[in-house]
């Protein structure tokens, strides 16, 4: 049985977790360290960045969740949980995770009369197009050594990333009915899981 | 020739989907009135998810009188300017000139709000042909269906605002729930005749029954003024709180709005909540409804 957690601090956690149910996976809310100890992967979803990077130190996840991500726990951020899960975002007061090695610039796109929905070529999901909904969305400006780019804007900028068992997507799959991104974040735990076995 | 559905190639803005999408981000946070630069600093500080831009807050509109309008946009700019979370501004009931005003400001949701005098007592903004989102306040099920029908992206309880008392938001709160359990109940050949009670849409009284929940984010707002008071609020259905007056209002404001982000996130667990609860100094002082003439109250602006 393989237990998937969504920090559930603020955003829209109730989605992923409505997602992963109908793809037949547990999925819990999390919002204190004594709940990530049965969890085989966690998402970080769609919020604002200030408050969940603010609540994350104040509710003591910041230590738990580093150590977590340093030792290959699997993580994936959506639009904020993107800017969570970053080396670097610009602007903000609190602390990031460090998962992933890139610098995001956060509200990249502008203020929210410029959210856009786009179709993305994705090849790890396969040859159909994924349709992306963007808000207030960061972009990935740096990106670091052993980080592959899953998909980018038909500019270039890189708005879906991986490195070993981390993931962040800019848009938010949760928003759509396509559940591709979720299946192959299952698939990550998984692949993880059976590894540790 | 087969029509296939083409790619979207060009990005396309201010869809339904973006603007109820921004809602869905704003999801157990806590959006704060703020009525300065230093204010929205002092609120996104404290972890709110958002702030809303007056010249001033509801309990000073309420003792102010006189009409109440749209904030200077000077006083909304400079606040856009000192945060990065989003910005929301009200206009007035119907004034779809002050919607385009703050849409043309870059404002990132607009608050068609009851708490500004009514510039049409007839009709809402159709909130259609706009690409930034609008909230709309309610008091009953049929209220927020008639607010979505114009195109609302999020809806809230009206609440009475500018009160310190939740009693109001309660009530609202209250009937918009049990107007969905009971639309969930009802067998599909009674939900025309239910339509025509509710004075709302038909496919929006359809699509209620089926899901059993508002086709967008219901926030509570209109007299919260403690943690308590938003982890009630969240516990009767709420996905998140607007806290107006009671903050700012506060003996202490930015320990007050660092407590109702925390209870917000923990409106389950009732250790938490006390904790948050202690040592906040005064809460705003708050007024009995009661005490209040059928022209002082707000929540009855709005059709």
């Amino acid at each position: 049985m393989t237990h998937i957690g969504v920090l559930a601090l603020q955003g829209d956690f109730a989605e992923h977790i409505g997602i992963f149910q109908r793809l037949g996976i547990a999925a819990r809310e999390v919002r204190h360290p004594q709940e990530l100890a049965d969890l085989d992967g966690l998402v970080i979803p769609g919020g604002e960045s200030t408050t969940v990077t603010r609540l994350i130190s104040e509710f003591a996840l910041l230590e738990p969740l580093r150590e977590r991500a340093q030792d290959g726990f699997p993580l994936w951020g959506t639009c904020a949980g993107m800017i969570v899960l970053a080396q670097r975002a610009d602007e903000l007061a609190w602390p990031t995770l460090s998962a992933l090695a890139i610098t995001v610039r956060r509200n990249a796109f502008g203020r929210q009369v410029d959210s856009f929905e786009t179709d993305l070529t994705v090849p790890a999901l396969g040859q159909q197009p994924f349709h992306a909904v963007f808000i207030r969305a960061p972009i990935v400006e740096e990106v670091g050594d052993g980080v592959e780019v899953l998909a980018k804007l038909e500019d270039g900028k890189a708005v879906a990333v991986r490195q070993a068992n981390a993931l962040a997507t800019a848009f938010h799959p949760e928003l759509t009915e396509d559940h591709r991104f979720h299946r192959y974040f299952v698939d990550m735990v998984r692949a993880h899981k059976d590894g540790k076995a | 020739m087969a029509v296939e559905k083409e790619p979207v190639l060009s990005p396309s803005k201010g869809s339904y989907t973006v603007k109820k999408g921004l809602a869905q981000m704003l999801k157990g946070g806590v959006i704060m009135d703020v009525v300065t630069p230093e204010h929205a600093r002092i609120a996104e500080e404290a972890g709110a998810c958002a702030v809303m831009a007056l010249e001033r807050v509801p309990a000073d509109i309420r003792a102010a009188g006189g009409v109440a309008r749209m904030a200077d946009p000077t006083v909304i700019a400079a606040i856009m300017e000192a945060v990065s979370i989003p910005v929301m501004a009200k206009c007035r009931i119907g004034h779809f000139a002050e919607a385009q005003v703050l849409e043309a400001l870059g404002v990132d949701f607009i608050d068609e709000s009851e708490v500004l005098t009514p510039a049409d007592e007839a009709h809402h903004i159709d909130k259609w042909p706009f690409k930034v989102p609008f909230v709309c306040g309610c008091r009953d099920l049929g209220e927020a269906l008639r607010r979505i029908g114009e195109g609302a992206a999020m809806i809230r309880t009206k609440g009475e605002a500018g009160t310190g008392n939740i009693v109001e938001a309660v009530r609202h709160m209250r009937a918009v729930m049990d107007g969905i359990r009971r639309l969930h109940s009802l067998p599909k050949d009674e939900l025309m005749a239910e339509a025509k009670a509710l004075a709302a849409p038909y496919e929006l009284v359809k699509e209620v029954h089926e899901t059993g929940r508002l086709p967008v984010v219901n926030f509570a707002a209109g007299g919260v003024a403690t943690p308590a008071d938003a982890a009630l609020m969240m516990q009767l259905g709420a996905e998140g709180v607007f806290v107006g007056s009671g903050i700012f209002k506060a003996d202490d404001p930015e320990v007050r709005a660092r407590a109702i982000v925390k209870a917000v996130t923990n409106y389950n667990d009732p250790q938490i909540v006390a904790q948050v609860s202690r040592g906040l100094g005064e809460a705003m002082r708050g007024l009995d409804i009661r005490t209040l003439s059928e022209e002082e109250l707000l929540a009855s602006r709005g059709w």
